[in-house]
């Protein structure tokens, strides 16, 4: 019975990382599926969201900004303004540069992020990281609230994909999909190509940020140690490759293959000898760095490919 | 203050050379493949363990701890490019892109696995600096200026006079032309990261001797190393060279006004102001 | 025997076909020009010969051995020297350096070639430790067209070489071109836009129109044909 009960929490923990991971994978679709605009700051841009509505949220502290103890709905629409303003910020800075430019200068904001969170202590409260960011959901049904907050992640998924499917299939998708393939023929038909791809990279940020406030509404503590950014980076790379760069149904499948993958690893590392304990989790990341090859070689297009709409008229 | 300000320049021009070693390889890659080498900092990384197992575990002299590390670097880089990155030399850079970014976490894991997650160094125990008007100068710091001198004065040497060497200025400058007269281009390849790989060990090396090992040291460069090679102008060795002195000197003054912990974020600054006002690099590379 | 024969030659860039059906020969020590309006595939044909394009049928000759299949690498070991229309030159290269590519697959010492290089243009001798990218456009046609000499091929092809050049580089440039083929005995298929001055020097010419042959006759021939000079020489 325990077991049972041990397992199916187990069950709602993984789903819930899911979702926001998969809410996450949706952002990046929008910019590189979509745009075929690189970002490796992803991290920094979840941990940015999360910091925001944990200072926004939480009850006043002396050890850092705020809290402001506002309600959570409250933090989570500034944590995706504040991305979203933090992703214009790059965008205007590198918009008209090549792409691997782009990547780098995202590098560049997610090591600034790093840094800041440590060493802003008046800020984050540094290394100590921020405790006690409420739980929203708390107390609505009793004794369930982890799969109310379940809920509540899906649902905020199930909008994303929404909203960012019915975004793919209108003009403005179409417009994206013709600068990603021909910039100077979309140039050249009076597309204002700047503005699309901020606007896309701005909302794909703005995801990634709401993804990061889930996260800290989720733990509760939040701290620098708390995100490898590079790892969630890299994790959510492999997901929407995994699952198919350019549509939305395979970000989401591949934020599930991918996790349960990644949860999957454990049990391998988990075998291994005693000596070896300390150095699963490097053994974990190879493995996952193996499959993302694995994949570029064999099947780039991964999972679900792209399925443009066909014009009506065709 | 004048001494603190030379003091300043010389711990810059330390860091300078380091990321200028990175830096070249990061160009040559650009020039010649035409993607941006996101494992290059992790290269780095792997190539100072080389030298620790060589040094440290087998005992080797440093100097031959150091080329031994070298080539093994080379060597890996030569491997992974065979494995990985020339069978997706026909799809688009950015591809290559994703792929060099999940390399960069391959190796590094690698690294926690075989050499383990803590901190090490070469050699334990404190150096003492040399005293000379007022400046401390530490004899590591003259070794990695001078042994940094030495390797870019050999490539400098190899990219002039060799027939290999010039066939990759040929290659970078325009690769349709260089495969008409006849260029075989995969060698040249093959040469680029050798020489990319190697040059990318020296910098883990000198940055392991000048701080420490960990197995996140390469990374954590791997920004002003990129600033580096673009404010040098990507694609051009030369300009790398420049732009690591550039980089690190600016880095080390800007302790002056800044948190020490900022100078990444100096690096990061540099680069993004070159990128508005000169995108072709101090020294005309790519855009 | 020609050195030099494309046999109904089909292809392109992977998609649709730019050629379709290009036939035409080059005897040892001929200069043949192939002409025709935009888009007729003129340069394109040049480049099947070089292995740069995909070719779906037909097959390309040169002194009784097939290359149809042959990297580009291995063409320009057998004696066959390609000088693109455009971005001809490694501008970062010095002159000589740009001169020593060119004898790039050689093994042995190239400095006869370069020394008959430089007698044959005295200005790139000059101009020697200069970037290429410095040159003018008639300097850098010289060196793109000195550096496939330095191989001594068999075989040269030029693809519009005065294209974009001041009328007395023009002039020129034809002079360059028939002194080594005079001098040297070495064949060359050329693509021109000036398409009457190209003809009044070629031994043979041909004309091709949308990725065929049209006409093919002598120079001259060419040249008096009514309906060749209606529709390309401009009347």
């Amino acid at each position: 019975m325990d077991g049972g009960v041990g397992l199916l929490n187990y069950g709602i923990f993984l789903a819930t990382l899911i979702g926001i991971y998969g809410i996450v994978t949706l952002g990046l679709n929008v910019q590189w599926g979509y745009t075929g605009m690189f970002n490796l700051g992803i991290g920094a841009f979840f941990a940015v969201g999360a910091y925001i509505t944990a200072i926004a949220t939480s009850d006043p502290s002396p050890s850092h900004l705020g809290g402001f103890g506002l309600p959570t709905v409250a933090g989570v629409i500034l944590a995706m303004i504040g991305t979203g303003l933090l992703g214009l910020a790059i965008c205007l800075v590198t918009i008209t540069l090549r792409t691997d430019y782009l990547a780098i200068a995202t590098i560049g904001i997610a090591e600034i992020v790093r840094l800041g969170l440590k060493n802003e202590g008046w800020l984050t409260a540094g290394v100590r990281g921020i405790a006690g960011i409420p739980r929203p959901v708390e107390g609505l049904v009793p004794g369930f609230d982890a799969l109310t907050y379940l809920g509540v992640v899906l649902a905020a998924l199930l909008l994303v994909y929404l909203a960012i499917e019915r975004l793919y299939r209108a003009p403005w998708g179409r417009v994206l999909r013709a600068i990603r393939e021909n910039e100077l023929a979309a140039q050249a038909a009076g597309k204002n190509v700047v503005q699309f791809r901020i606007e896309a990279f701005v909302i794909g940020s703005m995801a990634m940020g709401l993804g990061g406030a889930l996260y800290a509404h989720f733990v509760t503590f939040i701290s620098p140690e708390a995100f490898r950014s590079e790892f969630a980076t890299f994790l959510v790379w492999v997901m929407l490759i995994a699952g198919g760069s350019g549509n939305n149904r395979g970000a989401v499948v591949g934020a599930v293959l991918i996790w349960v993958i990644w949860s999957g690893t454990e049990l391998i590392t988990g075998r291994l000898p005693e000596d070896w304990v300390t150095r699963a989790g490097a053994l974990r990341v190879l493995m996952i760095g193996v499959l993302l090859q694995v994949i570029l070689l064999t099947r780039r297009q991964g999972v679900l490919p792209e399925r443009p709409p066909r014009p009506i008229d065709e | 203050m004048a001494i603190e300000l030379v003091q300043l320049l010389i711990y810059g021009i330390v860091l300078g050379s380091i990321l200028a070693l990175g830096a070249i390889g990061v160009s040559l890659v650009f020039g010649i493949l035409r993607f941006a080498h996101f494992a290059h900092g992790d290269l780095m990384t792997l190539g100072a363990f080389f030298a620790f197992s060589f040094y440290v575990g087998l005992a080797l002299p440093m100097p031959v701890a150091f080329v031994f590390a070298c080539a093994a670097t080379a060597l890996t880089a030569v491997v992974i490019d065979a494995l990985v990155y020339r069978r997706l030399r026909r799809t688009s850079p950015v591809i290559l892109l994703i792929s060099s970014f999940g390399m960069a976490l391959i190796l590094r894991s690698l690294v926690q696995l075989i050499w383990g997650p803590s901190n090490q160094v070469y050699d334990p125990g404190i150096q003492f600096p040399y005293l000379i008007w007022g400046l401390r100068i530490k004899p590591d710091q003259v070794t990695i200026i001078v042994g940094a001198l030495v390797l870019v004065t050999g490539l400098h040497l190899f990219l002039q006079r060799t027939r290999i060497g010039k066939a990759m200025r040929a290659m970078a400058d325009n690769i349709d032309l260089a495969r008409i007269v006849g260029i075989d281009t995969e060698r040249v390849v093959i040469w680029t990261w050798l020489i990319a790989g190697a040059m990318a060990a020296a910098a883990g090396i000198f940055l392991a001797i000048d701080t420490r090992l960990h197995p996140i040291m390469g990374w954590r460069l791997l920004l002003p190393v990129f600033a580096a090679a673009i404010v040098g102008g990507i694609g051009r060795p030369y300009g790398a060279i420049a732009g690591g002195l550039v980089i690190g000197i600016a880095q080390e003054f800007s302790t002056l006004v800044l948190s020490p912990s900022y100078k990444t974020a100096v690096a990061f600054g540099l680069m993004v102001v070159v990128l508005i006002v000169r995108p072709t690099g101090l020294f005309g590379g790519r855009r | 025997m020609s050195l030099l024969a494309l046999d109904d030659i089909h292809g392109g860039y992977g998609g649709a076909d730019i050629l379709s059906g290009v036939s035409l020969t080059v005897a040892a020590g001929e200069i043949v020009v192939i002409v025709g309006p935009n888009g007729a595939g003129k340069s394109t044909a040049m480049k099947a010969v070089f292995g740069l394009i995909t070719i779906r049928r037909g097959t390309v000759w040169f002194a009784g051995e097939n290359l149809t299949r042959l990297r580009t690498d291995q063409i320009v070991r057998r004696g066959i020297c390609y000088v693109p229309q455009v971005d001809n030159v490694f501008p970062s290269l010095t002159v000589e350096e740009n001169l020593e590519m060119g004898a790039y697959v050689r093994n042995d010492d190239a400095s006869p070639q370069l020394a008959r290089v430089y007698e044959l243009f005295p200005r790139l001798f000059e101009r020697r430790s200069q970037a290429a990218g410095t040159l003018s456009g008639g300097e850098r046609q010289m060196v793109a067209i000195g550096r496939a000499l330095m191989l001594e091929p068999r075989l040269l092809l030029l693809d519009e070489p005065t294209a974009g050049l001041a009328p007395r580089f023009i002039d020129q440039i034809f002079e360059t071109v028939r002194g080594i083929n005079r001098a040297l005995g070495l064949s060359i298929l050329m693509v021109e836009q000036n398409a009457r001055k190209a003809l009044g020097f070629a031994d043979r010419g041909y004309v091709l129109v949308l990725g065929r042959n049209r006409f093919e006759d002598t120079g001259p021939g060419l040249l008096a044909n009514r309906e060749i000079a209606d529709m390309f020489l401009g009347g």
